[in-house]
């Protein structure tokens, strides 16, 4: 027990004497949660819609108005020639541009219908398609509006009328920050516990340390221990300054118990710390380390689900998934902060945690070597 | 040659472009299908088994969990299993028909916002779509407004048609500046340098010696990229390939003048990686429209996002490929990169020379 009190002391004063070390481990939280965070966001401000009325009757000015009225929608420029509308689109100034034809107004009275143009730039599909709802929503708002309006009705009724009633649990204003901390703050534990224990080993290989303690009557189950015990603390110390830049700047509520984030997060480090290690026992250089843990990361991460729903992708993918250790501790943490999820909940997670970090520790056990 | 020497920076170069494009065009999309919901059914009548029906047969929807009354809604949301529960409440059919109108109602898992919010949107027009043509056949609205849409540029509403651009922009200054980067921070490091500046070559011939292998390599990627991009997945490129190519030659120029200034501000390997990764990776994932449209983003971030050179590559590339445009509509960006290579190269001169006295 003493030799990884020792090695937990010699961990803990290397990282003291890194200036560049303590740095990151305090500005990379920080980075993190505000850029990322505020960076990756799905909600859509503001619409440029570029109007062309070739009707100019009150009625078509209504609808104007009416968009215009609306938060998301600003009318930059009006045109009586669709093709200015869809030069605006070529030079990115506006997203969408609405045609109302000539005789919309006129058309609407005396055929009882009439139609309007919606062109938009879909290069960004998700954007559009949630752009075009909108508009679509003020239009047919403004349509019920009309026919109250003209057929002296307070608001006309279909024979037959199914209401459809959305509610959002969990996070009623919509707000994709709060979806995104808890992502975020899984990448976070991810990066630095991945990033430390990968270099930790390479580096003392580097430097010719390792010899020194190769030769020591240290053993290697105490070695290892005494290396990750200090990456998990200070993994969890940023873990918990992340939880409180979440709660103060997004106001991010932790339904679920604190216990059982922390918990989840030191199961999922000790996978995370092994993996490292045997990166770092296969490697030679830093760069090396550098390249490898770059390269898994980046596609570890993008299938996380972190920025997409793992629904949505392939089968296959998601059966690869089961073995992303980045994907079980994101839905886990996303799961007990949002919604409160308890234990019984996450079996299938814990499970798949315990296997996947048992796999990477004895990899890392197994490939670590005191003998050069 | 040193390039060639070290086969697993080799394979990882070759590799990434294309495994990105792949992860890209087949995994990472916001095409949402095959959502699982839960439908609480407190009626079971016609109309509701209608409804239903219909929601699963559009490709959107699976039944993941059918509630039974007495079932705790927020149980069901807790297991993480379904996204969004489809409730009826008792007698749907009858006080449609008596009342002329019933309720439906949508309880999305909001924790994940975007997909409920697009979850209920289909939902909702599911069931309207259904109202329309079933129960209101023979019946004429008065004074109906009609919508008709057209999704420019990508009548698919695809994700990889926006990814593309944004993975060779990734990919151009991974290669080209962070390679550049570390390769001659390594010689640095090592004292090769020393011998190289001793010998009688001048300093333009080294740097273009160093640079010369990675604008082969960027070239050959981007090459890569645009091709398994159109014949993969179906980019179209509707504009003209000689002048996408040379945009692409302009970005990669850029590039590589950045990655010889932080070269040249680097003292050791680490360091240029650290400035690589943090300056260079994180701001051309996040703040150049690559995933996240950047007019989303609260203002500072925005006006940060002027300064980085990937936002006003992709917007060229974006209009060359899939809009089929000219010059004429992005000779502004175009000037932006060439005034930030201009800078870049203006910049690594001063420095190398003070670090040659």
């Amino acid at each position: 027990m003493k030799t990884i009190f020792y090695v937990i002391q010699k961990e803990f004063i290397q990282v003291k004497r890194n200036k560049v070390m303590l740095r990151m481990i305090v500005m990379i939280p920080i980075m993190q949660m505000l850029v990322l965070v505020f960076a990756a966001t799905y909600d859509l401000k503001n619409v440029n819609i570029f109007l062309v009325d070739k009707d100019m009757s009150s009625t078509s000015r209504e609808l104007a108005t009416k968009l215009e009225a609306s938060p998301f929608f600003t009318i930059n420029n009006t045109s009586f020639n669709p093709d200015d509308g869809e030069n605006e689109l070529l030079r990115n100034a506006d997203d969408m541009v609405l045609v109302i034809p000539q005789g919309f107004g006129r058309d609407l009275i005396r055929d009882d219908k009439a139609s309007l143009q919606l062109l938009v730039n879909a290069i960004d599909g998700q954007a559009a398609q949630l752009g075009y709802s909108y508009a679509a929503s003020v239009i047919r708002d403004f349509n019920k509006n009309i026919i109250a309006e003209w057929k002296g009705l307070p608001e006309f009724k279909a024979p037959f009328q199914i209401n459809t009633i959305s509610r959002f649990w969990y996070n009623s204003e919509l707000d994709y920050k709060w979806y995104m901390a808890p992502g975020v703050l899984s990448l976070l534990v991810t990066l630095i516990g991945l990033f430390l224990s990968g270099m930790s080993l390479v580096k003392e290989k580097e430097q010719g340390t390792i010899e020194q303690l190769n030769v020591t009557p240290i053993r290697k189950i105490h070695f290892l221990v005494g290396k990750l015990i200090p990456f998990v603390v200070i993994a969890l110390f940023d873990l918990a300054f992340g939880l409180l830049i979440a709660r103060f700047v997004f106001h991010l509520p932790i339904v679920g118990s604190l216990g059982l984030v922390f918990g989840f997060s030191v199961l999922y480090l000790l996978g995370i710390l092994g993996l490292g290690l045997f990166v770092s026992t296969l490697a030679d250089t830093q760069q090396q380390v550098m390249f490898v843990t770059f390269f898994f990361m980046m596609i570890f991460i993008l299938m996380s689900g972190i920025f997409t729903s793992v629904e949505s992708m392939p089968k296959w993918a998601q059966f690869i998934d089961e073995a992303n250790p980045v994907y079980h501790f994101m839905r886990i943490m996303r799961m007990v902060i949002l919604k409160g999820s308890g234990f019984s909940d996450l079996i299938h997670e814990f499970v798949a945690l315990c296997i996947l970090g048992f796999t990477f520790l004895s990899l890392a056990v197994w490939r670590y070597r005191k003998t050069a | 040659m040193h390039i060639f020497r070290d086969p697993r920076t080799m394979v990882i170069i070759f590799l990434l472009p294309i495994v990105q494009l792949l992860l890209f065009g087949k995994v990472i999309n916001n095409d949402l299908q095959d959502s699982k919901i839960g439908i609480f059914d407190q009626s079971h009548d016609n109309t509701t088994r209608e409804i239903t029906s219909k929601l699963l047969s559009s490709g959107y929807f699976l039944l993941g969990a059918e509630l039974l009354p007495g079932d705790d809604v927020e149980d069901v949301f807790r297991k993480g299993k379904v996204k969004m529960i489809v409730t009826f409440g008792p007698e749907f059919e009858k006080s449609l028909e008596r009342d002329g109108h019933a309720d439906v109602q949508l309880l999305a898992d909001a924790s994940d916002p975007n997909t409920a919010r697009i979850l209920t949107n289909y939902a909702s027009g599911i069931i309207n779509d259904y109202v329309k043509k079933e129960k209101l056949q023979n019946i004429q609205l008065p004074n109906q407004i009609n919508t008709e849409v057209r999704m420019l540029y990508n009548e698919g509403l695809k994700s990889v048609y926006m990814f593309v651009p944004g993975i060779m922009a990734m990919i151009l200054m991974l290669i080209s500046a962070m390679m550049t980067s570390i390769s001659i921070s390594r010689e640095k490091e090592m004292g090769t340098m020393e011998v190289l500046l001793a010998s009688p070559l001048k300093p333009i011939q080294i740097i273009l010696g160093k640079v010369t292998p990675y604008l082969l390599l960027s070239f050959i990627n981007t090459l890569t990229i645009i091709l398994l991009g159109v014949f993969v997945f179906g980019v179209p490129i509707k504009g003209s390939f000689i002048f996408l190519m040379a945009e692409s030659f302009l970005f990669i120029l850029m590039a590589l003048s950045l990655g010889i200034l932080i070269s040249t501000v680097a003292p050791n390997q680490m360091v240029a990686m650290f400035i690589s990764v943090l300056a260079l990776m994180l701001p051309t994932i996040l703040l150049s429209g690559f995933i996240f449209p950047i007019k989303n983003m609260p203002w500072p971030l925005q006006i940060l996002s002027h300064a980085m050179p990937p936002r006003w590559f992709i917007v060229i590339i974006r209009n060359i490929m899939l809009k089929g445009t000219g010059i004429m509509f992005v000779w502004k960006e175009t000037l932006i990169l060439m005034f930030m290579t201009f800078v870049f190269i203006a910049l690594s001169i001063k420095n190398f020379k003070i670090r040659l006295e």
